[in-house]
Formats: structure tokens, C-alpha cells, sequence
């Protein structure tokens, strides 16, 4: 990319607030039911009904503002965005325009060992819209079809301040983002099944200017890897364009994953006029400073505070106590295991080598695991005590992570265990001597090496379930004797 | 004298000492109806059915609500649960809800026996009742004029004696100016008092349900059905509600009564000027303390009006697109078509001349010259109201600047939006205010607004009562011919 220019990027996240029914009525939030299964009069526009605020969603609000450093509104109140779409039932959405509950918020990343401040302007409450499905696509379809399950469900928006200078910054501040509201215990953030979604506003300008550039905005982000593929494209395409001597248009685009590129999807003209205004079935909303410390002094640990916890106390490097920080879900792992096995960078190694390894393969969170840190900790004695070896163990930890078993049930059943019996080791050790006397000649001879030819001999005779740290120490014995 | 004729609280003392069953009360109702209902058209729908099965159940039941046995009627703006609701509108025309409003609710829980739906303007939009999509509903007094509006069908069936009393709705006079045309009481409680869940939203900040009927002790008695904190509408207050006959007596001495020089000003009948200054003088032969006030920004009340109360409707009136309930334009070729000729051919004339209005209200651009500016009038308007009661209990006024005109009269809605002058202050402020019959001129009733503090209905009724009690013009009945 051409390095006369900096890009310039802020995000707009919306975020579903894991509370059990929704912002404005008691239907169930539950992702996955049957269409039109979690509605009601209220959900679903019909004339006469009336919201009434679901507490827990204003507290949800809170703890998320704290925990991204915001400050929280004594005074709020709710606007109605008025346009027209099937999906949206009472043609207008509750939302909050231009007093949000949190504003003035930051978010620390770290990016190639670089610290980094990003701002949050605000963050505010509403309501999700219903979808539309469609027979095939949006344009071909011959009907579609309205499902209201989503409809009422609540939203955190975070609208970051224009802080992102590249597409990898983007990505930390998602990650960052996400992690934080796992912490806080506000939303399960899964990007797949919609609860966190993210629009970029993405310009471009000559490195040292100060005006920003027009912004295009990109929707349909559904991943990191489409957040960062996306920026990327649109950086591209704004400064081949300026360099071509092109304006940029202020627009909306979307994001083509199967193509990769980002198109135009309307714009500045053709944008709607929501006509926000304060929402009158709805008083305005006094939030009490001795709510907000309550909330305060209840917030779980965050990402931050757990950083520097495993740092602190077990000596992990930063590195590792980011990536073990990562989700609350990983965290607790990790704790379990070392509550009851103390070398905590061992711990850290299995997790972040073979179990990554195996949640990456198949696509899972840790939460869908089958096996429980008690298996881990198990497995890592077994280690320890030599009844198998660190390279069985992988092979133990494979088939733990497939079948959910007890490490010692696995080696009992493929006949693993490591053989650590003096006496059966004796007999397979003097017949290795017998079979190769001109080694034993070498190694009396003060060829040292000659020993490591016989281990291996030995180990191969036991198919490898021999201790190799026993078949060293009878080796010797024996060699020395004679 | 026929059980029809009579008050709802005679009837219930009827009930109650066995002298008449609720199947003998309703049959005497329905009969009315069948009488009368041709030349007033006050219903939209007649659940006879219903009401049959209900007041068979009230006369086998012997424990029962306050208001058994009773047949009221319910404005067709008030949901009611496996009855269809149309708004008068074709949008709604078949349109039956899942679910009963609050005040449904609560007066079938005390045992009322509803008779059906009444007539209005489409969405509660007019002055006339001739906006109905349906009809237009006639003025028992001369059936050549209009009933008022919004709630026109809830006025007419009191005055015509087809019911005892009837729930309405107010947003910026509703029930206050057809409760005058047609001679009844009228009040419209608080803002907050009575729960709007249920009701369709015309302007959500504005709209107040209430009750028409004959005297002031059934508005009273009716009132403590209806009034209360709802949890479904977060706007209900949740303030004591007192037994409202509790302040039913004709003592008012010392009584701090204003009336406002703006309310008896140019544009506003003569005769009724008379009228509700000679019941001031009455007020004063009964001990009661009378001084004239300002209401300074009296004359910005209607614009503000005007801009609020389109503006919400055009949100609340958003969600008839077609795709969930009512109308639906099954020509068009595509979605964003079908929202269009939907609500091209649902929506009358002055629906849709009101979501213009508030659509343009509310556009980016002019929303701080017209929509901000009519919140900080409708500010404006709640401090001139608040100065006067620091001294005083109630505000008298003429409901109406004129008596009611003749159907087809009033055909400019300027001239028709002027109907609302005197009674729009009030839903600005919040406050309540009734109407309750004070003269005649040429033979049709004139009306006295009383308006009280917020949640000080009972000053406003005791006012009210005294007067009903010292005066006939309440006893008056409508000849229900063309004059």
C-alpha cells in the first residue's frame, strides 16, 4: 500500500446484551428458536402497545460503559429512528440520539508491541430489528418472509472515535472490544450468530494532513478476518482512486465476501432522514450515581486486571497472558488447572499449543470441550510421575480432546502406558546387550555415544512405552557391571 | 320512566335492591338502540352477543364489581381482546386484537357489560366525526349537525340514551368538545392518570382516555374504575387515585375560581361567553371566589399543537404498512409499493394531511424552527397554568368557541382545527379538564370547561357537581329530530 498515505478508521459495534428477555418486553432473547416463536403485541408493533424499559438491560449498559472507561449519564433519555422496512415492525426504532447512556470511553490495544489509546464516543442502548428471509437472494426471491424472534432484542452501539490507523489496529480493537464485554459478562459477542457486528468508516488522506478525508461506510462485516479484508480492500480503493485523481464519494458500501471487494450500496443523497425524536412512551431516564458504584464495585475481573494477575503471579510472559486473557471462558480454564497444578507455564503451553491447535482445527469455543481441566491437570502428573511420556502425551491429549475420556483410561485402553517396570525392562535390556556386543565394545572403549544406539534399541523393542530415563539408568547399570 | 332514561348510579341502585335484572337493564339499552341508533349512528360495531352473556352471568353471579351489570360502550380506538377495533379507518377495518386495553380490562373486571364500539374520527383525527371511514355520526340535538370529534360516537350514545356511559379518548379535546355539542359530562383525567395500554397512540405525550356521561356522579364513579398506575404504560403515574365521590358535594365556599381573558376573546360565541359568565356568577352566589387571570401564551397553544401532536402521529401511525395486520394493498408489484399503496389507500385525507405535517415537522432542517420550538411553547404554556394555580383551585372556561355546526359545514381544517383552541392548552399542559353542560343556545347545549391542577380531578368534579346540582341543564334531554 502506498505509505504516503494514512488510513484513518473508526468503528461502529453493536452488541447484544445477553439479557434473558427483551429491552421493551418479556419475550425471550434465545438465539435459534422458530421463526415468529418469541413475539408478542409489543415485539411485533401492534397498534395500542406500549414499551416499558427492561431494567437489566440499563444495567447491562452500565457495566459495558464502565468496563470501556466511559462515563455513564445521570439523564437519558430514548428517540424514535423513523424509516420503513419490513423487518421493522413499528416503523421506527428506540434508540438514543443525542443523549446516549455512556460517552467519552477508551479501549487499550497493542499492536506489534505498540501501545494504543483508542476513544469511544458513545455508547447507547436499542432495540434490534426483525429479519427478513429470503428464497435465495434479496432480489430474486419471489416473496419474503418476515421473522419477529429478533425483533425487541437489546443493543449496545460503541462508536469508536476515527483513533484506527490500520486494518490490524481495527481487528485488535474488535478482539480487545470483544474480550472486554466477555469479561464484563454483558453479551456472548458471537460473531456468527449476529450478537456482535461491526460497520467501519473507513478515509484515507495524505500522510501530515490534518482534514480527514471522506469517509465511505462498509457493512455486512461478519468476521475479524472480513473486518480486516474489508478495511484493506476500501484503503486500496480510496488511494488508487485519489492517485488516479478521483474523488471519493460519501457512501455507503458493503462488503462481497465471496469476491472480496467492497461495493457501493447508496449514497450520501439517497440516505435517510430518520427524523429522530424523543420517544414519548418512554420518560427520560435518571440513572442514580449510587446504582452506577453498585455496578461498579460488582464488576467482574477484566481482561486488564486478569493480564496482570498472571503476569504477577505466575511469572507468564505478556504475551501468553494475552492470549490466555482472551475470552472469561479460556481464563477459567486456566485457573481451574492451576488451583490444582502450580507450574502455571506449563499449564500455558498445553493450552496455547495443542489445545489451540485442536479448537482452531475444529472451529470450537473452549466452552464446547469435551474434556475438563481436571483431565489436563491429571494427564500433566502422569507426566511428571513418568507414566508417559511428553511425546505420548500429545497423543493422549488428541484423543482427550476427541473423546472426552480420563487420560488414564485412555492409556489403559490403548495399552500406552510407559513401561517403567525395572524387571521387565531388565530382560529386553540384557537381550539389546547380547544382540549387539560390538556396541557395548565401543562403549567400554569410552565411545559414550554408543549408549544413546543401545537406549534406542531398547525403545524400540518396547514400541516406545519404555521410560527413556530408566532404560538410561538400567543401561548403564548393567554396562558398568560387566 | 324507562330504565335507559336513568343515570348509571340509579340503575345500580336498581340492581342492587332486585328491581331490575341486568338482562332487563340491557334489553331496555338494546332497545333504545333499535330506536334510535338509525338516526345518531353512534356504533361502529354492536356486540349484543356479548353483552347478552354478560349480563346473564351478572344476574346469576351474586358477588360482582362496582359497576355490575352496567352496558357501556367504548370508543373503537380502545382495543378490545376478539372484538374488532378499526380506528374508523379502512386500515383497521377488520382488524381484531389479541389482547384487551387496560381500561377494557379493568371496567369488564367490575363487571360492566359492554354493548359495542363507537364512532370517530378516523384515529381520532377531527373535530366532526366526519372523518369516520365508515359514517359520519349524528347530534342527538339536531341530527343535521355534527356530534363533535374525535370521540363523536362517544358523546351521541350518551346523549341519545344508548348506553350509561362511554370511555373516549383526548388529545386536544376530544372528549371535552363533543361531551359540550352533545349536552353530557366529558372529562379528560390527567395526563398519567388513566393507562393508555391498549389505546391506539394518535400523540402519545397528549392522548388521555375518559368518560363521557350523563352526570357527574357517574363520571366519578366510573373514574374509580379506570384511574391507576398500569405497569404496562410507563408513562401511567403512579399517584394515589382517591374515591372520586368521595368529593361530590355542593359546598364550594371559598373556592378560588379563575377564568381567562384570552378564553373569552374574539372568535368565541357570544352566547356562550354568557353562558359560562353567568355560571361564574353563579359560582360566586355559592360562596366561591371568582377573579379573571391571563393565560398569556394562550394563542401559541394551537400551532404548538399542531406540530406536535402530527409529528408523534406520524411516527405512531408509521407501523399500518401492511405487513403484519389491517390493509393491505395486494396489488402492488413490490414491498416498498406495497408500503406506499397501502398507505395511499388505507389512510383517509386528514390522517395523511397530519402525517405530512409532522413528517415535515421532523425532517432534518426544520426540526429546531417547528418541532423544538413547539416543545419549548408547550413549556410556555405548562408555567402560565402553573402561575394561575398558585392561587387558585380550577380554571373555568367555554369548552367550545362555538355550538356545534352542521354536518358538511366545516369543510377547511383550519377552520375545523380551530375547534380545539380552548381545549388544546390543556393537553399541553398536561392537566385535566372536563366539560360539563352550562346553557343552550338555539336549542343545542353549551359547555363549561373546568380545569383542574394535575391530579386534583377531585377539586375539578366537586366544581362541577355543585353547579349540576343548583341547575337543570343537565336534566335536558335531546329531542333526537332535525331542527
Amino acid at each position: 500500500m502506498n505509505s504516503d498515505f494514512e488510513v484513518v478508521i473508526g468503528l461502529e459495534v453493536h452488541v447484544e446484551l445477553k439479557t434473558k428477555t427483551k429491552i421493551f418486553c418479556s419475550c425471550s432473547t434465545e438465539f435459534g428458536a422458530e421463526p415468529n416463536t418469541q413475539v408478542c403485541p409489543v415485539c411485533s408493533g401492534f397498534p395500542g402497545m406500549l414499551p416499558v424499559l427492561n431494567r437489566k438491560v440499563v444495567e447491562y449498559a452500565i457495566r459495558a460503559g464502565l468496563a470501556l472507561n466511559c462515563e455513564i449519564a445521570e439523564f437519558c433519555k430514548f428517540d424514535r429512528k423513523n424509516y420503513f422496512y419490513p423487518d421493522l415492525p413499528k416503523a421506527y426504532q428506540i434508540s438514543q440520539y443525542d443523549l446516549p447512556i455512556c460517552k467519552n470511553g477508551y479501549v487499550e490495544i497493542e499492536v506489534n508491541g505498540e501501545k494504543k489509546r483508542i476513544g469511544i464516543i458513545r455508547a447507547h442502548m436499542e432495540e434490534d430489528a426483525g429479519k427478513l428471509v429470503h428464497q435465495g437472494t434479496i432480489t430474486s426471491t419471489p416473496f419474503s418472509l418476515v421473522d419477529l424472534n429478533r425483533s425487541g432484542v437489546p443493543l449496545l452501539e460503541i462508536v469508536s472515535a476515527p483513533d484506527l490507523r490500520s486494518a490490524q489496529e481495527a481487528r485488535a480493537y474488535m478482539e480487545k472490544l470483544r474480550s472486554i464485554l466477555l469479561f464484563a459478562g454483558v453479551s456472548d459477542c458471537k460473531m456468527q450468530e449476529g450478537s456482535l457486528r461491526c460497520d467501519a468508516n473507513v478515509s484515507v488522506r495524505p500522510k501530515g494532513q490534518k482534514e480527514f478525508g471522506v469517509r465511505t461506510e462498509i457493512k455486512n462485516l461478519n468476521s475479524f478476518k472480513a473486518l480486516e479484508k474489508a478495511i484493506e480492500y476500501e484503503a486500496r480503493r480510496q488511494i488508487e482512486a485519489i492517485e488516479d485523481g478521483e474523488e471519493i464519494v460519501q457512501e455507503t458500501r458493503t462488503w462481497d465476501e465471496e469476491k472480496q471487494v467492497t461495493r457501493s450500496m447508496r449514497s450520501k443523497e439517497e440516505a435517510h432522514d430518520y427524523r429522530y425524536f424523543p420517544d414519548p412512551d418512554l420518560p427520560p431516564l435518571r440513572i442514580s450515581r449510587e446504582w452506577v458504584e453498585e455496578i461498579r464495585r460488582n464488576m467482574p475481573e477484566l481482561p486488564e486486571q486478569a493480564k496482570r494477575r498472571l503476569m504477577e503471579n505466575y511469572g507468564l510472559s505478556a504475551y501468553d497472558a494475552d492470549i490466555i486473557t482472551l475470552t472469561p471462558d479460556y481464563l477459567a480454564f486456566f485457573d481451574e488447572c492451576v488451583r490444582f497444578y502450580p507450574d502455571a507455564k506449563t499449564v500455558a503451553n498445553w493450552m496455547m499449543g495443542e489445545l489451540n491447535k485442536y479448537l482452531n482445527q475444529n472451529n470450537m469455543e473452549i466452552n464446547e470441550i469435551k474434556f475438563k481441566p481436571a483431565h489436563l491437570v491429571a494427564m500433566l502428573k502422569l507426566i511428571d510421575n513418568g507414566t508417559i511420556s511428553g511425546k505420548m502425551a500429545k497423543t493422549v491429549f488428541e484423543e482427550m480432546f476427541n473423546t472426552g475420556k480420563e487420560p488414564e483410561v485412555i492409556i489403559k485402553e490403548k495399552g500406552m502406558e510407559q513401561i517403567s517396570d525395572t524387571g521387565a525392562l531388565k530382560a529386553i535390556i540384557e537381550e539389546v546387550i547380547k544382540n549387539n556386543p560390538k556396541v557395548v565394545e565401543d562403549y567400554k572403549s569410552g565411545k559414550k555415544k554408543a549408549l544413546g544406539f543401545l537406549v534406542g534399541q531398547v525403545m524400540k523393542e518396547t514400541k516406545g512405552q519404555a521410560n527413556p530415563a530408566l532404560v538410561n539408568e538400567l543401561l548403564r547399570e548393567y554396562l558398568n557391571k560387566e | 320512566m324507562q330504565l335507559y332514561e336513568m343515570t348509571m348510579h340509579e340503575v345500580k341502585d336498581l340492581l342492587k335492591q332486585n328491581k331490575a335484572s341486568a338482562r332487563e337493564v340491557l334489553d331496555s339499552v338494546m332497545g333504545r338502540i333499535e330506536k334510535v341508533e338509525e338516526k345518531v349512528k353512534s356504533f361502529v360495531t354492536i356486540t349484543d352477543d356479548l353483552a347478552y352473556d354478560k349480563a346473564d352471568w351478572c344476574d346469576r353471579e351474586k358477588e360482582g364489581g362496582t359497576i355490575k351489570g352496567i352496558p357501556f360502550a367504548l370508543k373503537d380506538i380502545i382495543c378490545t381482546k376478539g372484538i374488532r377495533t378499526t380506528c374508523s379507518s379502512k386500515m383497521l377495518e377488520n382488524f381484531v386484537p389479541v389482547y384487551d386495553a387496560t381500561v377494557a380490562r379493568l371496567l369488564n373486571e367490575q363487571d360492566g357489560v359492554l354493548v359495542g364500539k363507537l364512532n370517530m374520527d378516523e384515529f381520532a383525527m377531527g373535530s366532526s366525526t366526519e372523518q369516520s371511514a365508515f359514517f359520519p355520526t349524528h347530534n342527538p340535538w339536531d341530527l343535521n349537525r355534527v356530534p363533535g370529534g374525535s370521540s363523536g360516537g362517544s358523546a351521541s350514545a350518551v346523549a341519545a340514551d344508548e348506553v350509561f356511559f362511554t370511555l373516549g379518548t383526548d388529545t386536544g379535546g376530544s372528549i371535552r368538545q363533543p361531551a359540550s355539542f352533545c349536552g353530557i359530562v366529558g372529562i379528560k383525567p390527567t395526563y398519567g392518570r388513566v393507562s393508555r395500554w391498549g389505546v391506539v397512540a394518535f400523540a402519545s405525550s397528549l392522548d388521555q382516555v375518559g368518560v363521557f356521561s350523563k352526570d357527574v356522579r357517574d363520571c366519578a364513579e366510573v373514574l374509580n374504575v379506570i384511574c391507576g398506575k398500569d405497569p404496562l404504560d410507563s408513562t401511567s403515574v403512579d399517584v394515589d387515585v382517591p374515591d372520586f365521590t368521595s368529593f361530590l358535594d355542593d359546598n364550594i365556599k371559598g373556592m378560588r375560581i379563575a377564568y381567562p381573558k384570552e378564553y373569552f376573546g374574539e372568535g368565541v360565541d357570544e352566547d356562550i361567553k354568557k353562558a359560562v359568565k353567568k355560571a361564574l356568577k353563579h359560582y360566586e352566589s355559592m360562596g366561591a371566589i371568582v377573579e379573571e387571570v391571563s393565560l398569556p401564551h394562550s394563542e401559541y397553544a394551537l400551532p404548538a399543537y399542531y406540530l406536535i401532536a402530527p409529528a408523534e402521529a406520524s411516527a405512531n401511525l408509521a407501523r399500518f404498512d401492511g405487513v403484519r395486520y389491517g390493509f393491505r394493498d395486494f396489488e402492488a408489484e413490490n414491498v416498498v409499493d406495497m408500503f406506499s399503496s397501502t398507505r395511499a389507500k388505507g389512510f383517509g385525507p386528514e390522517v395523511k394531511r397530519r402525517i405530512m405535517l409532522g413528517t415535515y415537522a421532523l425532517s432534518s432542517g426544520y426540526y429546531d424552527a417547528y418541532y423544538l420550538k413547539a416543545l419549548k411553547v408547550r413549556r410556555l404554556i405548562y408555567e402560565d397554568f402553573a402561575r394561575v394555580f398558585k392561587n387558585f383551585d380550577i380554571i373555568i372556561s367555554p369548552t367550545t368557541p362555538t355550538v356545534a355546526f352542521k354536518l358538511g359545514e366545516q369543510s377547511d381544517p383550519l377552520t375545523l382545527y380551530m375547534n380545539d383552541i380552548l381545549t388544546v392548552p390543556v393537553n399541553m399542559a398536561g392537566l385535566p379538564g372536563m366539560s360539563i353542560p352550562c346553557g343552550f343556545k338555539d336549542g343545542l347545549p353549551i359547555g363549561m370547561q373546568i380545569i383542574g391542577k394535575a391530579f386534583d380531578e377531585g377539586t375539578m368534579l366537586k366544581a362541577a357537581y355543585a353547579f349540576e346540582q343548583t341547575t337543570d341543564y343537565h336534566k335536558v334531554k335531546p329531542a333526537l329530530e332535525v331542527k
